[in-house]
């Protein structure tokens, strides 16, 4: 509610017919709450350049934790000041406090407009003001009023044991937050970077030399405090704040824990330029940060002499600049699997994190002195083809249609019987009869059957279906 | 000397090593494919550090060229890993590059890193940096339908890159006519039958028909080839390449082994 509504006497809670009367022609809009969360997540976005430490508090409240980050903003006070100037310039009615306790410095900002409590003053300050200020719930409240508690300071007065066995335990661990009698540690939205580094502008930049020129001075920095502690970088976040308070970040991953800054930059070259929706400077940012929020620790190796070791670090580098650019979903190894199914004989999974696996996976061995039993290029979902009645019920076709072209059968081989995975107990799917095929061309196929003749292949009444065929893969 | 002169002079030199390095025979590797016909028409085999083009014309010819590339790779890449560079589009037309496929053709799929691009501009960025990349053995690009953006720049400087890093680069284009580019070779490769002549008996390794429609270096010529999947070399068809009696697929084997006795070769399905 801000100071005009304040002035005529409106309160928050008022119903409508009573706001009306006090002031005619107010216009009424239906509450939303999705915009109201969003807007606050924005907000929280934005006071990310004031600490790591950002908490929600729905509906309308933040917390930050400034421990040892208020030097860097001249003061306490400086930092209270500048935080609820530059709210305000931005359209928002701010109450702000710093104190000892989170719980302390919201009941303060329910009260008072601006307001700094030093260590141990907690009790203090929050005395005369109203029990509503505690935020407790309105039965709490309602209850304590009518006890003729009207202030903090009166609650505060009366043995804790009292008020336990009166309002409950939770109330009075509240009550001691809030009077600097014990703390609870708030719950930031995303955890602190193991490493950090920033820039503050005077000046906003937009230009994209001056964007990259501090992306790889950062770099630069972060490397030096990461390799302080023997850390590289698994997971870099560039954070970019607009002047107008958006924030953009954007993140790259590494494969190996990246220890030098021109990898870094490399990296973030690399995304840049492969933006779907290029970095928008507007105004200009005033403040450019570089986090690791992922490290590992930096194993150093003595090299091989066959230099077998630098081969697959460069390989793991190649790989981490693709991903940077397309996306690490799209860089791909292949894992055995132990499985008969040939759809799931082979899992992809992303290069970034398990090239060293796929170097060492164990592939079955084939056997010697057999064509291949399996197609070099298989359909994700195998294509369903057309084939005229067999000549022999378990036998394979003498022709089929595929993509709408027949295939007369030359040569056949088979039938390649795989059940699918009973005790897995998925949705229950026929026995497939695999064939090898050629045709006239001497075109390979991979065929299969899907059920058996008479026992998977009949309806309720024992009637026999006609079975359907599908083209799995082609051979070389 | 003053340095203006000092300048002209290294300018000069620079110009004649610029020369010479066109002229004079780089150091040049070549591969055996293990055909003999093809490989004394190619003087020696496959270029390495050089661009070689294989066309599919149709999408059914597809997996026949694959298998040839992934052969050339094998041979061009001398056990280092290679960079399977596929076109979206490709997969869902032609099929996925299956690992149990390329291990059967006694291919080593741990070397395979696959990198799916959505469209050929990607593809032939993506395969830039893959040549520039010597840790790598070789570089496979696939392309699929007319290649608008695969024209002469493009080749050229593929050729520039596999020639400076020594890593030789694969470009496997289906549903498409081969267009002018600086490739060192360039085959049209089609699926060629089995051999045995009676039916509904088992075919043998792969037979590809491939006709090398271009070399820089000689004369063209069509070959019908097998890829020898334990030799992993391609080689002329041979008139029995296969046991005259194959072991029986499905059945246990007719005579149980003796106690104590010798340990029967079974053959592997499924």
């Amino acid at each position: 509610m801000n100071d005009a509504a304040a002035a005529i006497g409106l309160e928050i809670g008022v119903p409508v017919a009573n706001a009306r009367a006090i002031c005619p022609d107010i216009e009424v809009f239906e509450a939303n709450v999705a915009a109201d969360a969003q807007a606050l997540a924005h907000i929280a976005d934005w006071c990310d350049r004031f600490t790591p430490l950002v908490a929600l508090d729905p509906p309308y409240g933040l917390f930050l934790d400034i421990s040892g980050c208020t030097h860097l903003f001249g003061g306490e006070d400086r930092m209270l000041a500048l935080v609820c100037a530059s709210l305000t310039r931005q359209g928002f009615a701010v109450n702000a406090a710093i104190a000892g306790t989170p719980a302390c410095a919201r009941a303060l900002t329910r009260a008072v407009r601006s307001r700094i409590v030093p260590e141990g003053r907690e009790a203090a300050a929050v005395e005369h003001l109203p029990v509503f200020a505690l935020g407790a719930e309105d039965a709490v409240t309602r209850g304590l009023r009518r006890a003729g508690l009207k202030t903090i300071g009166d609650v505060a007065s009366r043995e804790m044991r009292e008020i336990a066995a009166r309002f409950g335990k939770a109330f009075t661990d509240m009550l001691q937050e809030v009077l600097g009698q014990c703390d609870a540690p708030i719950s930031p939205r995303r955890p602190p970077p193991d490493f950090m580094a920033e820039r503050h502008f005077p000046e906003p930049v937009a230009t994209e030399e001056t964007i990259a020129a501090t992306v790889s001075g950062l770099a630069q920095k972060l490397v030096v405090a990461m390799e302080r502690q023997g850390k590289g970088a698994r997971r870099l976040e560039a954070s970019f704040f607009r002047v107008d308070g958006a924030v953009r970040t954007i993140a790259v991953d590494a494969g190996q824990p990246v220890t030098h800054a021109g990898l870094i930059d490399r990296l973030f070259r690399e995304r840049f330029d492969a933006l779907a929706d290029p970095l928008d400077p507007g105004f200009g940012f005033d403040l450019i940060r570089l986090s690791a929020s992922r490290v590992d620790a930096v194993v150093q190796e003595q090299r091989d002499l066959d230099a077998r070791s630098q081969d697959n670090d460069e390989m793991a580098a190649l790989i981490d600049r693709l991903a940077a650019r397309l996306g690490g979903q799209r860089i791909i190894i292949y894992l055995p699997q132990d499985t008969h199914i040939p759809e799931h004989a082979v899992l992809a999974m992303p290069a970034q994190t398990h090239l060293s696996k796929a170097l060492s996976a164990q592939w079955p061995q084939r056997c010697e002195n057999e064509p291949p039993l399996r197609p070099l290029r298989m359909f994700e979902r195998p294509e369903e083809i057309k084939v005229p009645a067999a000549s022999v019920p378990d036998g394979p076709p003498s022709r089929f249609t595929w993509r709408r072209a027949t295939h007369a059968v030359v040569h056949a081989e088979g039938p390649e019987r795989i059940a699918m995975e009973w005790w897995k107990n998925e949705t229950s799917t026929f026995t497939r009869d695999y064939f090898r095929v050629e045709d006239t061309e001497g075109l390979r196929f991979w065929i299969y059957r899907d059920g058996l003749y008479e026992s998977e292949l009949s309806d309720d009444k024992g009637e026999h279906i006609d079975p359907k065929w599908f083209l799995h893969g082609v051979f070389a | 000397m003053t340095g203006a002169r000092m300048s002209t002079l290294a300018s000069l030199r620079d110009a004649i090593r610029h020369l010479e390095a066109q002229t004079l025979p780089q150091q040049v590797e070549r591969v055996a494919l293990g055909h003999a016909g093809v490989d004394s028409t190619l003087q020696g085999g496959l270029l390495r550090g050089a661009l070689h083009e294989v066309f599919a014309t149709e999408t059914r010819q597809s997996a026949s060229a694959t298998g040839f590339a992934a052969g050339m790779v094998q041979r061009l890449s001398n056990y280092r890993p290679m960079l399977w560079v596929q076109q979206d589009f490709a997969e869902s037309e032609a099929g996925a590059l299956s690992m149990s496929g390329f291990a059967e053709l006694g291919l080593d799929p741990c070397r395979l890193v696959l990198v799916r691009v959505p469209n050929a501009e990607t593809a032939l960025k993506v395969t830039a940096d893959g040549l520039a990349c010597d840790a790598l053995g070789a570089v496979v690009c696939e392309l699929w339908g007319e290649m608008k953006t695969f024209d002469l720049t493009a080749s050229r400087r593929l050729t520039l890159a596999a020639q400076s890093s020594g890593v030789s680069c694969v470009m496997l284009c289906t549903s498409s006519q081969p267009a002018a580019s600086t490739a060192e070779t360039r085959w049209v490769v089609r699926a060629a039958r089995s051999l045995s002549g009676s039916a509904w008996s088992a075919w043998g390794e792969p037979m590809l028909d491939a006709e090398l429609v271009r070399n820089r270096h000689g004369q063209r010529g069509r070959w019908i080839m097998e890829w020898n999947c334990d030799e992993r070399i391609f080689r002329e068809p041979a008139a029995h390449s296969q046991p005259l009696v194959a072991a029986p697929a499905d059945r246990p084997h007719p005579t149980p082994a003796p106690a104590g006795g010798s340990v029967t070769h079974l053959r592997r399905v499924g």
